[in-house]
């Protein structure tokens, strides 16, 4: 137990350091140029590796949800409703979710065992001994590319789930793609687009804190790397479940 | 002699049961080259990390120039962090740079020099240490002790006034061995670097050193000059010089009793280790 908060109580002295490392990062002269440079280079690694799987993925899950509410609302008569039901559970939920979930795996689990490595290497100590600031230098960048990433790859799988569920609908329920996008644009408002974003953002930063943070904790050679590696992907989708059931409530309290 | 650079006073270190450090001091004086021997496991590299305060200390001060590490604020401690070069045992390139990245990081980072500069630095470093022709390689794609050389050359891009040195030559064939002490040699005379060298190659450390240090049980056994070691009556000092195995040093794996470790595990754990098989 006592183990369980310090950790918690570790991660959060990491997020400070890196809230704190943040504006330097961007401001100072030449260091910005090079930051700037480094987001840049992550954004790429992070995220634009994870859109096909991504729209993929989502593309299903849109799919899926298609099918699975269709025989309920047929019931009802109102086969039409599945467009909404596919919009509103995407944007305010799955979109979000699954693509950090994608991210995790991809992004979170390469930076935990990049960094780990350097560790392993004496690369950290190596950084600290010539003044460069590990958080700085490495968590920054990743931290930011990874909430930009996470909110742009929600957009796209946003897209790509309404996109499978319109194809689900026309080829199974018989439900005219006009008459879908006319419904899910209809039930669709700005509120549930911009708390999925809101949602994305938070989860990119958490995917690439605790990847940074069991990283730097990596101990003990590449066996090391391996078990924190492994601990980086159960601990995200945990911390991001429970962060997700947090805010839904929020927004549910606030009836956003 | 003049005011000491860095001075350990009374250093303490635990590793949760095992002491490392029991009430260290040393003086470490502008311009001279310290070679710092001892036994593997006895905390020589630990000890560069404790001067680079990126390990606290349990007990006693490390002083720069009459400062502690302590009261060091964090600009106070990059600048000390700048002023020294580093060369890590393993080089400790970065993996995912190049050689010329490597090089040129510390100067992108702490000067506002170009590109261009930058790059004419790194090539006469490079040069330096014999890799130029390596430039573009990945520490990958390198040899063990090419990756010395290139970690040295980057330790030298901010030109330090000091240099640390954690065993410089281990796990190199004679020939490298040569030319890295050569470097080091000539780095002392042309920059009147202070250099402290962290060793258990006894050729190297005599070629090397003002004085010698050598770290026993958590504490300096023996420091002075490489004539006091070549002719002490110091029995520790004998042993580990004249590299004997019957004396005072011995390893501190080898210090628990083996016997009854072994004699304790046939008694205790065999039998019920049986019963699993």
């Amino acid at each position: 137990m006592r183990a369980a908060i310090e950790f918690v109580g570790d991660f959060f002295y990491l997020l400070l350091d890196t809230l704190r490392a943040i504006m330097p990062a961007l401001s100072n002269g030449r260091g910005r140029v090079l930051a700037w440079r480094n987001i840049w280079m992550q954004m790429n690694r992070i995220g634009v590796e994870s859109i096909p799987i991504v729209c993929l993925v989502m593309f299903c899950i849109g799919a899926i949800l298609a099918m699975q509410i269709a025989p309920e609302l047929a019931r009802f008569g109102i086969v039409p409703v599945t467009a909404d039901v596919v919009a509103l559970a995407t944007f305010r939920e799955m979109g979000p979710l699954v693509s950090a979930v994608v991210m995790t795996g991809f992004g979170g689990a390469a930076i935990a065992a990049e960094i780990g490595t350097m560790v392993v290497g004496e690369e950290i100590e190596a950084m600290e001994a010539m003044a460069i600031d590990p958080i700085r230098f490495l968590v920054v960048p990743r931290v930011l590319a990874g909430m930009v990433m996470m909110v742009c790859l929600t957009v796209l799988g946003d897209l790509a789930a309404m996109f499978g569920g319109l194809v689900a609908s026309a080829l199974l329920l018989h439900l005219g793609a006009l008459q879908y996008v006319h419904h899910a644009l209809a039930i669709l408002k700005v509120g549930d687009f911009l708390t999925g974003l809101v949602k994305a953002g938070v989860f990119g930063v958490l995917i690439t804190a605790i990847a940074c943070f069991l990283g730097l904790k990596v101990r003990g050679g590449a066996e090391g790397v391996g078990l924190n590696t492994s601990k980086t992907v159960v601990f995200t989708i945990v911390a991001l479940i429970v962060v997700d059931l947090i805010f839904t409530s929020v927004f549910f309290y606030l009836g956003v | 002699m003049s005011e000491p650079l860095i001075q350990l006073q009374g250093i303490c270190k635990s590793f949760g049961d095992t002491r490392i450090y029991h009430d260290l001091n040393l003086d470490i004086f502008p311009g001279e080259t310290l070679v710092i021997m001892g036994g593997s496991g006895s905390g020589k590299s630990t000890l560069l990390r404790v001067l680079m305060g990126q390990l606290k200390i349990d007990a006693g001060n490390v002083l720069i120039r009459g400062r502690t590490l302590d009261e060091m604020n964090r600009g106070e401690l990059d600048s000390w962090r700048k002023s020294v070069g580093v060369l890590f045992q393993s080089g400790a390139l970065f993996n995912s740079m190049t050689l010329r990245e490597n090089l040129a990081l510390p100067v992108r980072e702490h000067t506002d020099l170009d590109d261009e500069t930058i790059d004419l630095m790194v090539q006469i470093y490079l040069q330096l240490v014999g890799l130029r022709e390596h430039i573009d390689k990945l520490p990958a794609e390198l040899s063990g002790g090419m990756k010395k050389r290139g970690g040295l050359a980057r330790a030298l891009m901010m030109q330090p006034r000091i240099l640390f040195y954690d065993e410089p030559t281990a796990g190199l064939d004679p020939v490298s061995t040569a030319q890295i002490d050569e470097l080091i040699m000539n780095l002392k005379n042309k920059m009147g670097a202070t250099s402290v060298v962290v060793t258990h190659d006894m050729q190297s450390a005599f070629k090397l050193a003002d004085r010698l240090a050598l770290l026993f049980d958590g504490k300096f056994a023996a420091v002075g000059s490489v004539e006091e070691f070549r002719t002490t009556t110091n029995p520790l000092v004998r042993q580990f010089v004249d590299g004997r195995l019957e004396g005072p040093f011995v390893n501190p794996s080898d210090q628990c009793s083996y016997k009854a470790q072994l004699l304790g595990r046939k008694i205790n754990e065999v039998p019920h280790g049986q019963k699993t098989t």
